[in-house]
């Protein structure tokens, strides 16, 4: 039976007289990746703040793996792992101490507890490091002993809040590739990004957060689809868009509107096919905080 | 191999209380420079007050026995003090957030880092000790005077470590933390801590009179050195258990206030 592992409803959050959750619904299915993505100061942290029982809702019911929040909040931890946006590790503390200490407060023996230190140190590629102090880690391996960390033990649902922020593109997507390994085990994920290209990659569903609400909700390629669909684009000589046609993108059909377009253009003319990125979703939907999508 | 195996049961209260102390104790023994300064700090200040100050607060050459409980309770506080930089720094980081997300009791972090003070402050204790009978400390306690005035020590290292944990959870940031407990050192020259407090101004014995450090002192001078010791062992307990009722209440509650926000 597939149940969702997160339900929220209503849910409403203010510090003093700002609010920063107006009213946001979400489900996420057990076993997806979903990812919610949105500019700075949209609401996506506290929204994890929430799931992870560290902030309470003003409004609204927040179940997480089958338990509510607040009323349930120990159940709730014992499905949850969180890791937050700045890396939560011990610095004074080895990579190994790290990942030890955090078996021992999961409950593992101390036995047990080395057997998955080894493991996850070996996963992660921080065997070399396991030694020394994290102080001395590089912002790529404090992410990857981070990760390691959650997983010490098995929880159902994962929270990633930014977990590639500030990150070069080769941690990026040695990070990627753990995520989507974590994915194909049934692991519910849920992870707050601002890149577009991350969300495009990992999730099976994305929700845009904007100014405390969900502005849009789908697959990428839903949302791509809500901004427009393919078009085929027309470029002079100085790279300039002289004309448009939409298009299905199918060989018949592309070949077809060419073979149209052949004669009537200057010679020198290029053709570029264009999908709708991320990007354009991304501007579209949080350049307006008052329209709402539900794609 | 990233999977991990079957769900485990959560860990017991006393072992979270226990890898808590051991982390806090090893980031204790790593910070050296921080243990340094606990340990060296009140012997340079004993040798300081002997040396420098005690000829010409006392001629007859007997300083030193006045001043030695003085300089253990500074000690004592001075080595508690770091309890609040440990504690916020431990609330500024992502790491609490871990923490607070696990099935445990998440308080027993601050736990840790009181009982790895009490640690580091009996053994500074013990080392100011040891430096004060070279330079002449004479103290004439009974075993069971020495075992008091240390139960008092510890009473006090505990009270005073709760209370600055308690600062380290309401303060804004590390720097803020240790600012506000370097007021509290203070207290201790307020006090019969290095001169009788008949030799201050009236309005300034009031305080000194009143204030908790001053029974404390009197508690493990009587105890050690055999002056009197009239009702100030009362005083000195009901002080000390009182603040440390306090610190704890509040550092719970500022502990539970504090979540989900850095």
């Amino acid at each position: 039976m597939k149940q969702s592992a997160i339900e929220i409803s209503g849910l409403r959050k203010s510090f003093g007289k700002q609010t920063v959750l107006s009213g946001v619904d979400l489900t996420v299915p057990a076993g997806t990746v979903f990812a919610l993505l949105g500019p700075n100061g949209a609401g996506k942290t506290t929204l994890i703040n929430i799931m992870s029982t560290l902030v309470s809702p003003d409004e609204g019911k927040v179940n997480v793996g089958g338990y509510d929040v607040l009323t349930e909040r120990d159940q709730v931890k014992q499905n949850i792992s969180l890791t937050g946006q700045f890396a939560a590790v011990d610095e004074v503390l080895s990579a190994e101490e790290n990942l030890r200490m955090i078996g021992r407060l999961s409950g593992l023996t101390a036995a047990q507890s080395r057997l998955r230190t080894m493991e996850l140190l070996k996963a992660f590629d921080l065997v070399d490091a396991a030694k020394k102090r994290v102080k001395t880690f590089s912002g790529g391996m404090r992410r990857r002993l981070d990760l390691a960390i959650s997983l010490v033990v098995s929880r159902p649902v994962i929270f990633l809040d930014e977990p590639t922020t500030g990150l070069d593109t080769i941690s990026r997507r040695a990070l990627w590739d753990i995520i989507s390994q974590l994915a194909r085990q049934g692991r519910t994920i849920f992870l707050t990004t601002q890149y577009l290209e991350e969300a495009d990659q990992l999730a099976d569903q994305i929700a845009v957060i904007n100014g405390g609400r969900i502005v849009a909700s789908g697959s990428a390629e839903q949302l791509k689809a809500r901004v427009g669909g393919e078009v085929i684009e027309l470029l002079n000589a100085h790279d300039e868009v002289i004309h448009t046609v939409p298009t299905t993108g199918s060989i018949q059909d592309i070949s077809r509107t060419l073979n149209d377009l052949a004669h009537s253009v200057p010679p020198g003319t290029r053709v570029n096919i264009r999908r709708p990125s991320m990007d354009d979703v991304f501007v579209a939907l949080t350049a307006n905080k008052k329209e709402v999508l539900h794609v | 191999m990233i999977a991990a195996d079957k769900p485990v049961k959560p860990a017991s209260l006393m072992t979270t209380n226990l890898v808590f102390i051991s982390r806090s104790l090893r980031h204790s023994l790593r910070n050296t420079e921080a243990l340094l300064m606990a340990i060296m700090l009140p012997v340079m200040l004993m040798l300081l007050f002997t040396y420098v100050f005690g000829g010409a607060i006392d001629s007859s050459g007997d300083y030193v026995n006045y001043v030695v409980p003085g300089i253990i309770l500074l000690c004592a506080g001075f080595g508690s003090s770091s309890t609040a930089v440990d504690v916020s720094n431990d609330m500024t980081n992502g790491i609490i957030d871990r923490f607070r997300t696990m099935p445990i009791k998440s308080l027993s972090v601050v736990t840790g880092h009181v009982v790895a003070s009490l640690a580091r402050n009996l053994f500074a204790t013990g080392v100011v000790f040891g430096v004060a009978l070279l330079v002449g400390f004479r103290p004439n306690a009974s075993f069971l005077e020495w075992v008091l005035a240390i139960a008092v020590i510890t009473l006090f290292i505990l009270t005073f470590t709760w209370l600055f944990a308690a600062i380290g959870l309401v303060a804004g940031s590390p720097a803020a933390a240790s600012g506000y407990g370097f007021a509290l050192l203070f207290l201790p020259y307020l006090s019969s801590a290095f001169v009788p407090t008949d030799t201050m101004p009236s309005w300034l014995q009031g305080v000194a009179n009143h204030q908790p450090i001053t029974p404390v002192i009197e508690t493990i001078r009587g105890l050690l050195t055999g002056t009197p010791l009239n009702d100030s062992a009362w005083w000195a307990v009901g002080w000390c258990l009182l603040i440390l009722a306090i610190a704890f209440l509040w550092s719970i509650s500022s502990f539970r206030k504090k979540a989900g926000r850095r």
